[in-house]
């Protein structure tokens, strides 16, 4: 059905590297790229667009980097900074300063973990309401010294449990959308995976929001909304389609500004060339944003999420 | 003997066509029923048990606000199909039938207008509107309500009712979160107080924006109040939830809420409340 992924890219590669050489030795190899280039637009076209669930596996393939993946690659000095001060230190949303390709930032990350022991200490990136009180905290910290914001999403959801209720869930996702909204530094969101809901959202609220090409953001996962629709979550394809989840949709409806674009067959074949595309695009704009007076920086990001919305009026 | 004078008594104040479901309600707690002029007097209050029932958006500005002081805002927003969403039905068919039940756009209801002779601007979710989810009007509306109090410079009242975003529209109806908190630090910016007033049930996206940003949260006597809904909680950690779990009494322990207040002590409470923060006197 895909056609075959393996030979598309070989192909790629084959690509890259001729281009690498006549980069480095100034040959022209036009000649021989061209008809591989021809190669590789064919075989992408036989392969066809993706269904919007086959992205959503795609943002789930076992392998696909992680927020701190990114951050291994793209960041020196990373520090994180641990806890709410109030209650505890939540795994599933962590943070700190670093310097982003360069640039000191203050990284809001959703680390799913990356192994089975990991992923649950995370719990597979859904946070407590520590998370979202650590983001403030660490957003005030970034306000404090002018540090623009990067925030790398990849949740479900925020964490449906009986003491994550109790401590205030819903109170601690709202008080993370208003503080981000408030901040007068530059705030660059990417969701790398999964944007799953409020939880998504509460660190979501940024002067420019991108997504990756095979990532998914919506209010609710296709699972939820198959079991609220059909009461049966394997229904979850028939979701995906109707919730308009993937990353052309959003761009398509105004959410994003941005989709980054994936090696072909998913960020998890080549995690190098996925965490150079996220490192440019996040830097571009964060290079953007920093020329902007942070009173330009509070009112853009107030008056972008203030336009969203698709109604008439009579 | 008892159930003919029943009948007896009743038959001659009826409509002809009119059938018993419109003269008496059955509490949904006790399951006492109650006389529908008893209710209307109470608050929409189970006057056996203190069960506050659900109210829809007219009945709940007719119970707070003075009386014919209601001058509506809007409800010149329509909601629109852009996800052209399908599931066991079209969301367009979905929506006039909300609309048709309930006889407005969508599940919301604002204005302007005093209570106990304070002015306040209302906003209201309706919970008969498809469960009062929240998509792009409702987010619209609530901005441009509390754009209204900021221009007009009174406090803003916002009652909510809802199951949470909307998922007919998917990112659309979450980016509401973001907005209407938009709207809410125009008016926090000046100096008018916000007031939220959750009623059952308030859930979701609702419960994670604008109804727990308020200078003030008031909620009503026994009325469910969460993030994740029960149901889900249940399912993810497979224990049974403990005895009045996410009820507004179980929040006010926790600190979540300023205060449970009765639906008949509404109206003074608030106007007390706004009174003292805007150092209002009145002029009664």
């Amino acid at each position: 059905m895909t056609g075959s992924p393996e030979a598309l890219r070989e192909l790629e590669a084959r690509v890259r590297d001729l281009e690498a050489t006549a980069e480095r030795t100034g040959q022209n190899l036009d000649a021989s790229i061209s008809p591989l280039r021809q190669e590789v637009q064919r075989l992408r076209e036989a392969s066809g667009p993706l269904s919007r669930w086959e992205r959503v596996q795609l943002a789930r393939a076992p392998g696909r980097p992680t927020a701190l993946d990114y951050v291994d690659r793209l960041c020196t000095g990373f520090t994180e900074l641990h806890g709410d001060r109030r209650f505890g230190d939540d795994p599933a949303l962590i943070g700190g300063p670093a310097r982003w390709m360069g640039v000191p930032v203050m990284l809001l990350l959703q680390q799913k973990g990356r192994d089975t022991k990991t992923k649950i200490k995370r719990r597979f990136g859904s946070a407590n309401p520590e998370g979202y009180r650590k983001a403030v905290r660490l957003m005030d910290l970034a306000e404090k010294f002018g540090l623009p914001v990067v925030a790398l999403v990849d949740t479900q959801g925020a964490y449906p449990g009986l003491e994550a209720e109790e401590r205030g869930q819903g109170w601690a996702i709202a008080e993370s959308i208003r503080r981000m909204l408030s901040l007068r530094v530059p705030v660059v969101c990417a969701v790398i995976g999964e944007g799953g809901s409020g939880g998504a959202l509460a660190v979501g609220v940024g002067n420019r929001v991108l997504i990756q090409e095979n990532a998914w953001y919506s209010v609710i996962s296709p699972e939820g909304a198959a079991s609220i629709i059909w009461k049966d979550a394997s229904k979850a394809p028939l979701a995906a389609e109707a919730l308009k989840l993937t990353a052309p949709d959003l761009l398509d409806l105004g959410i994003v500004e941005e989709v980054i674009p994936e090696p072909t067959g998913g960020a998890h074949l080549n995690p190098e060339e996925a965490a150079a595309a996220v490192g440019e695009a996040v830097g571009r704009h964060l290079a953007e944003l920093m020329a902007q007076s942070p009173q330009e920086l509070k009112k853009g990001r107030a008056a972008r999420f203030r336009a969203l919305g698709a109604f008439t009026e009579t | 003997m008892a159930l003919d004078r029943f009948f007896r008594r009743r038959r001659p104040q009826q409509q002809p066509g009119a059938d018993v479901p419109e003269l008496w309600t059955q509490c949904p707690q006790c399951k006492e029923s109650i006389y529908n002029r008893d209710l209307l007097s109470n608050a929409y209050v189970c006057p056996k048990c203190g069960h506050h029932l659900r109210l829809g958006a007219a009945q709940r500005v007719d119970v707070l606000l003075d009386e014919g002081s209601f001058t509506p805002l809007s409800g010149k927003v329509r909601p629109v199909d852009a996800l052209n969403f399908h599931d066991t039905e079209a969301y367009t068919d979905r929506l006039r039938r909300a609309q048709a039940k309930t006889g407005r756009p969508d599940a919301i209801l604002t204005g302007s207008g005093t209570l106990l002779n304070l002015p306040v601007t209302l906003a209201v979710m309706d919970f008969a509107f498809s469960g009062g989810s929240m998509g792009s009007v409702v987010g619209e509306e609530i901005s441009r309500a509390a754009e209204f109090a900021a221009e007009h410079g009174t406090p803003l009242l916002i009652v909510t009712a809802s199951g949470g975003a909307r998922m007919q529209e998917s990112a659309l109806s979450l980016m509401q979160m973001a907005k209407t908190t938009v709207a809410l630090e125009t008016l926090a910016e000046a100096g008018l107080p916000y007031v939220s007033i959750l009623s059952d049930p308030t859930t979701g996206g609702v419960t994670a924006s604008f109804a727990t940003i308020a200078d003030v949260i008031v909620a009503e006597p026994g009325a469910l109040i969460g993030f994740a809904g029960p149901r889900v909680i249940q399912q993810t950690i497979r224990q049974h939830l403990p005895e009045g779990f996410q009820r507004a009494e179980f929040l006010l322990d926790h600190g979540m809420v300023d205060a449970v207040v009765d639906r008949r002590e509404q109206r003074p409470y608030l106007a007390n409340l706004l009174g003292l923060l805007t150092k209002y006197e009145a002029s009664a």
